[in-house]
């Protein structure tokens, strides 16, 4: 009997007598899925303006589409990536480090370290970042040549400002320096989530407080500064963009100079979009690889990989082909969460158990 | 040195010497709701002494400031004689620097009642952390060591696994054995059970108990009056800041003296 083996009924105590008969009539009942009309109206729609969309960029010959896929690859083209990639890269690095430094200085005990960290933020949160750029570009009108020495007393090493604070320099200060500003307040508000409790146990066993912050708070902040912070780093891939004022050679500018002589304006710009939008996927990755490394510890199963992912919907998709049960693996985990795997023999199941 | 090759099991692991703790006329204030009301308190080397009180009587802010989480306003702590937070010259006492409190910590285990296990490390590296970074042991020596600890508190299987994926008695057993890492002349629990679900509060109770008949200097702020008289040499009895009532646990818990402490072993009991 198949009754035996189920557990014991949880509610009403009649249950206890009738729910056996009923169970076993309910066993053997087809489950029908609910039906949703709106649902396939809305896909046939959205269908239809898709088609037409893809209709469009294959049939209308202004998108150019040889010209667009011959300067894809251009050498002058991947000089200009290349070049948007550096500076994001340099930009970033000078961001996020000196972002962190002002949030510890926000987050530190000294007056003077809170107050300058809070002016730096108001200032470069305040003024354009193509302003910023220009007034960087210009600093040799300003400070014609930089010393190296003592604060108000003799100097060491005396430097040419146009000779340091090149175009390239003048980029990175400019997108760095900005950036920093608002990085900071990312991380610092990732630092103020970490439960206090933390904190404490630290201080509590002798950790030394710098490695206090490094060891234990901020690996945890990480959890909520990477999402926003990858965020940033796609703004700053596309911020590169405003260097073409200063006629560095990034994406944006190169593509600028050759539309300017063969006058294949949509075409470039084209070139230009794709280029933004595989850098911008290749961010995408990266973020979904370090939030997942980052969710240690604070999930108790890791969220799949897309490859295991894929890997496991063919493994599904074959046993249901073959009639054959769903395999376990990381699907035990999504089963809590009951999507996917919820099969009607489940949700039988759960009826019956719930009767 | 490394010419004897003792195993791992033989490792010291519980502390060698339990300390001598004195409290002396302790005060704090948070604004003006005065927390500690002058508190005088001492406790022998390898005594358990349990604290018991409403909440709000100050026993947690107590323990916090034995190691120098919290500043006292007013009096003194000291271990084996050496000041908490302080260093005595003469006449004059000058603060400690916090590198220095950090030292003065590693000699005090702290077990707090919502664990504060790091979650991003394992069992086994939560172990090792304090040892290594604030004590500059090196990893190799520390590392069977804490797994001694793991073993002691029942968790040898337990060592590779994150917080979150053990249950809340397994992780104050954890929390326990990291703070027992870095030897600790006094070991101080803040209310250990209270975060845990009834049918775990035996198992925690039970590492209690073993450690306190190993001659660690403890004290133990708790509810559980039955797990005092077991273990404690001497329980206190505070209310408002101040101790009310002290000694051993057939006294303070079977004939109080004060009217305040049979009010509260009533509706406790």
């Amino acid at each position: 009997m198949t009754t035996v083996s189920l557990p014991p009924a949880r509610t009403a105590p009649q249950a206890a007598t009738a729910g056996g008969t009923r169970r076993t009539e309910l066993e053997g009942l087809r489950v029908l899925p609910a039906r949703h009309p709106g649902r396939w109206l809305a896909t046939g729609v959205v269908a239809v303006l898709l088609a037409m969309v893809v209709h469009s960029l294959a049939t209308n010959p202004h998108w150019d589409w040889a010209v667009v896929a011959k300067y894809l690859t251009w050498p002058s083209i991947l000089e200009g990536v290349w070049g948007t990639v550096r500076l994001t890269a340099a930009a970033a690095a000078v961001g996020f480090g000196l972002g962190t430094v002002l949030a510890l200085m926000r987050l530190s005990r000294s007056p003077l370290l809170q107050s300058v960290a809070w002016l730096y933020v108001w200032v470069f949160r305040s003024v354009p970042l193509i302003l910023q750029l220009l007034l960087w570009y210009n600093l040799a009108y300003l400070y014609p040549a930089l010393t190296v020495g003592v604060p108000f007393g003799p100097g060491f090493a005396h430097l040419e400002t146009s000779s340091i604070v090149g175009k390239f320099g003048a980029a990175i200060l400019g997108l760095g320096l900005s950036q920093a500003a608002y990085s900071s307040e990312i991380v610092r508000a990732g630092i103020l989530g970490v439960d206090q409790g933390q904190h404490e146990a630290a201080a509590a066993l002798g950790i030394p407080r710098a490695r206090q912050q490094w060891r234990i708070v901020l690996p945890q902040a990480m959890r909520t500064i990477v999402p926003t912070s990858v965020n940033e780093i796609i703004g700053l891939l596309k911020g590169t963009s405003v260097v073409y004022v200063l006629a560095y050679g990034e994406l944006f500018y190169t593509v600028g100079v050759i539309y300017g002589r063969n006058l294949k304006v949509v075409a470039l710009l084209l070139v230009a979009g794709i280029w933004y939008l595989i850098l911008t996927t290749l961010l995408t990755v990266v973020q979904f690889y370090l939030e997942r490394y980052y969710a240690r510890g604070a999930l108790r199963i890791l969220p799949p990989t897309p490859l295991q992912k894929a890997r496991w919907a063919v493994q599904v998709g074959w046993a249901q082909l073959r009639g054959r049960p769903v395999p376990a693996g990381w699907a035990a985990g999504n089963r809590a969460r009951g999507h996917l795997t919820r099969t009607a023999r489940s949700t039988r199941r759960e009826i019956g158990g719930a009767l | 040195m490394s010419a004897t090759t003792a195993p791992a099991a033989a490792a010291p692991v519980a502390p060698a010497t339990g300390g001598h703790v004195e409290v002396h006329g302790v005060h704090k204030s948070y604004g003006t709701l005065e927390v500690l009301a002058g508190v005088d308190l001492e406790i022998r080397p390898g005594e358990v002494t349990v604290v018991i009180g409403p909440s709000g009587s100050g026993k947690s802010t107590l323990l916090r400031v034995i190691n120098h989480l919290e500043k006292v306003d007013r009096g003194f702590v000291a271990i084996d004689d050496a000041l908490i937070g302080y260093s005595r010259r003469g006449d004059t006492l000058r603060e400690l620097k916090e590198k220095q409190i950090l030292r003065q910590r590693t000699q005090i285990g702290f077990v707090f009642q919502s664990f504060n296990l790091f979650p991003h490390l394992t069992a086994l590296e939560n172990v090792v952390e304090a040892p290594v970074s604030a004590q500059g042991r090196r990893r190799s020596e520390v590392e069977p060591e804490a797994r001694a600890l793991l073993a002691r508190v029942g968790l040898a299987d337990k060592a590779d696994a994150r917080p979150r994926q053990l249950s809340g008695g397994q992780q104050q057993r954890v929390a326990i054995a990291r703070a027992l890492a870095t030897r600790p002349k006094v070991l101080l629990f803040d209310e250990p059970t209270s975060a845990l679900d009834p049918e775990l509060v035996g198992e925690v109770l039970d590492v209690i108990k073993d450690l306190a008949r190993g001659g660690t200097t403890m004290l133990v702020v708790t509810h559980e009056i039955g797990f005092a008289r077991e273990i404690a040499d001497q329980v206190v009895f505070m209310d408002a800041g101040r101790i009310v009532e002290q000694g051993p646990p057939a006294d303070v818990l079977d004939r109080p003296q004060h009217a305040r402490t049979r009010a509260f072993l009533e509706k406790v009991l």
